[in-house]
């Protein structure tokens, strides 16, 4: 299918669902792909995995009691982080066996409630690996007013979260609240996980978190321009998925997740500065050039190396 | 007024005697050592005075006042493994984070914060690398990264918790000045060390710690090897001891 006539079903109001899986899908891939640059950098892939795991059982509820599925996954993956923070608290269990324990708990519980109700096997799907159909408008604003609000809260938050993830101790030493930004930071990563779910699904949401900052990360050493440009990738990333997936018939998280990877492996291969292709190519010229000029070496210029 | 004041500390970490009934002063214009072996309770003793773990008993006095997160005006300098070198910002971005608590929540930094972190950078001499990723250091201008971040704050009293571990020896002796300088325009340093020789040579006054304080005088009044043989456990034909007497 090409561009045009993507856009002309975009126009077409006998397929208003696909504007509408096209606007969420880019605002929920933006919004995670700001938030996701904090779960990267503090190396908390494993509590993004747990919270998406966590807002199961919730969702779960939701449809039982036929309420707003986004409400019901919030309040079930908060309850987790917040579990999860204050279980932390106290250093006999590690944080990570913790998030073991709560999380799969978590989504048995999940598996067990929906299991209650009647012509599960569905909509089980559809929590798992998305969908961009049967979208309520409610779902539409609440996505985009929720978006916003993380946005605002990263942006009034974001020298605090830093200066955390750089330095605990220090942090705490200058009269931070160590403990609240951490919960602030999960309660961020739930909600970008669960206004993402509609589309993307809970399996592979945690891509959408992952994937556009770890690309990222490997474009740039500035923390501003890691920033912008992965909810650009994660945004670009759920443009050209959802383009394939209408075009191809494909399953529009998988579609949409496989693009971002596919961004991902080309930051790792070509990326100016820390990318495989040119650092090979570095170097090898580096040798060439040491062994031409043989007769006098040339000090071979070796970056000041990292210790300890 | 002492920059410091450490009355009759008692800390128990896990239900573990860790400090002891331990007494000591820090006044401007000293660079102290605080010396003694692993697990003798050196940066439970600096956590303490930064009041980041409640002690049973005991007082801990900054400039007075009893310390406080963020009220108290510490420099702390921690190890530096505890700083996280791959988070993608500059050496001046790090450095102005030591001021977050201070611009406070829902500001952004103003000019006497970029004012502070630019002098701590040029203190430490890093101002050629100011716009660097931090990643790209090396050890000794990550140490100084770590003490220009505290100074970013500044602090009358520096604590330093092994800044000169892992470090060769001309960084070393760079260290050494910068804190024997910072000492001379009157800030009071205490700094946790394993460096023996660098203590006793910089160091104006040393403080044998072992649970609690063994000894503390000048190096020249700590020759005596019994202190030093009870401090670190140590037997008579320790080398340790030629160290000390030789300082």
């Amino acid at each position: 299918m090409s561009i045009t006539d993507f856009l002309a079903d975009l126009l077409n109001p006998d397929l208003a669902f696909l504007p509408k899986a096209l606007a969420i899908a880019v605002m929920s891939s933006v919004v995670c792909g700001v938030v996701g640059c904090y779960v990267v950098l503090r190396g908390m892939a494993f509590i993004g995995d747990a919270v998406a795991h966590a807002v199961f059982p919730g969702l779960a509820v939701a449809f039982v009691l036929q309420g707003s599925l986004v409400l019901g996954g919030a309040v079930a993956g908060i309850a987790t982080a917040l579990l999860i923070a204050v279980f932390a608290q106290h250093r006999r269990v590690k944080e990570d066996s913790l998030i073991g324990v709560f999380f799969v708990a978590a989504f048995a519980l999940g598996i067990v409630i929906i299991s209650r109700a009647p012509g599960y096997a569905g909509s089980l799907q559809q929590f798992l690996f998305g969908s961009i159909t049967g979208i309520p408008d409610r779902d539409l604003y609440t996505v985009g007013f929720t978006g916003l609000t993380i946005l605002a809260v990263v942006f009034l938050l974001h020298k605090e979260l830093v200066a955390v993830c750089l330095d605990r101790e220090m942090a705490r030493s200058i009269g931070l609240r160590v403990f609240w930004l951490d919960i602030a930071l999960y309660v961020l990563v739930t909600l970008a996980v669960v206004i993402s779910l509609q589309t993307i699904g809970n399996i592979l949401v945690l891509a959408l978190l992952i994937t556009p900052a770890a690309a990222a990360r490997l474009l740039t050493d500035r923390l501003a321009v890691m920033m912008l440009l992965a909810p650009v990738i994660g945004g670009g990333s759920a443009l050209v998925g959802l383009y394939l997936s209408w075009s191809y018939d494909l399953p529009v998280g998988g579609t949409i997740v496989l693009v971002a990877t596919a961004v991902f492996l080309l930051a790792w291969l070509f990326a100016p500065r820390h990318g495989q292709v040119l650092r090979r190519w570095r170097e090898s010229r580096a040798r060439v050039g040491a062994e031409a000029s043989q007769v006098t070496p040339a000090p071979v210029e070796v970056p000041e190396r990292v210790m300890g | 007024m002492s920059a410091l004041v450490v009355e009759g500390l008692d800390v128990d970490l896990g239900g573990r005697p860790v400090l002891r009934d331990v007494r000591l002063r820090v006044d401007h214009g000293e660079l102290v050592g605080l010396v003694g072996p692993n697990g003798a309770g050196k940066t439970t003793l600096l956590r303490s005075v930064l009041a980041l773990i409640r002690s049973r008993s005991g007082r801990v006095l900054v400039a007075g006042v009893p310390s406080r997160p963020g009220r108290s005006a510490v420099g702390y300098v921690p190890q530096r493994h505890e700083f996280a070198w791959e988070f993608p910002v500059s050496v001046e971005q790090a450095v102005l984070s030591g001021r977050t608590g201070r611009i406070g929540l829902l500001r952004r930094p103003g000019v006497a914060d970029w004012r502070a972190a630019a002098e701590a950078i040029d203190r430490v001499r890093l101002g050629d690398l100011r716009g660097r990723p931090v990643g790209e250091l090396s050890g000794g201008q990550r140490q100084r990264v770590l003490v220009a971040r505290a100074l970013a704050l500044e602090p009358e009293l520096l604590l330093l918790d092994e800044p000169f571990t892992g470090l060769d020896l001309p960084t070393q002796e760079l260290l050494g000045d910068l804190f024997t300088g910072l000492a001379a325009e009157g800030k009071a340093l205490l700094m946790t060390t394993h460096d023996l020789i660098g203590a006793m040579s910089s160091c104006t006054r040393l403080i044998l710690l072992n649970q609690r304080v063994v000894a503390e005088g000048t190096p020249a009044e700590l020759r005596d090897p019994q202190v030093w043989i009870r401090t670190f456990g140590v037997s008579e034909r320790s080398p340790l001891l030629r160290i000390v007497q030789a300082g």
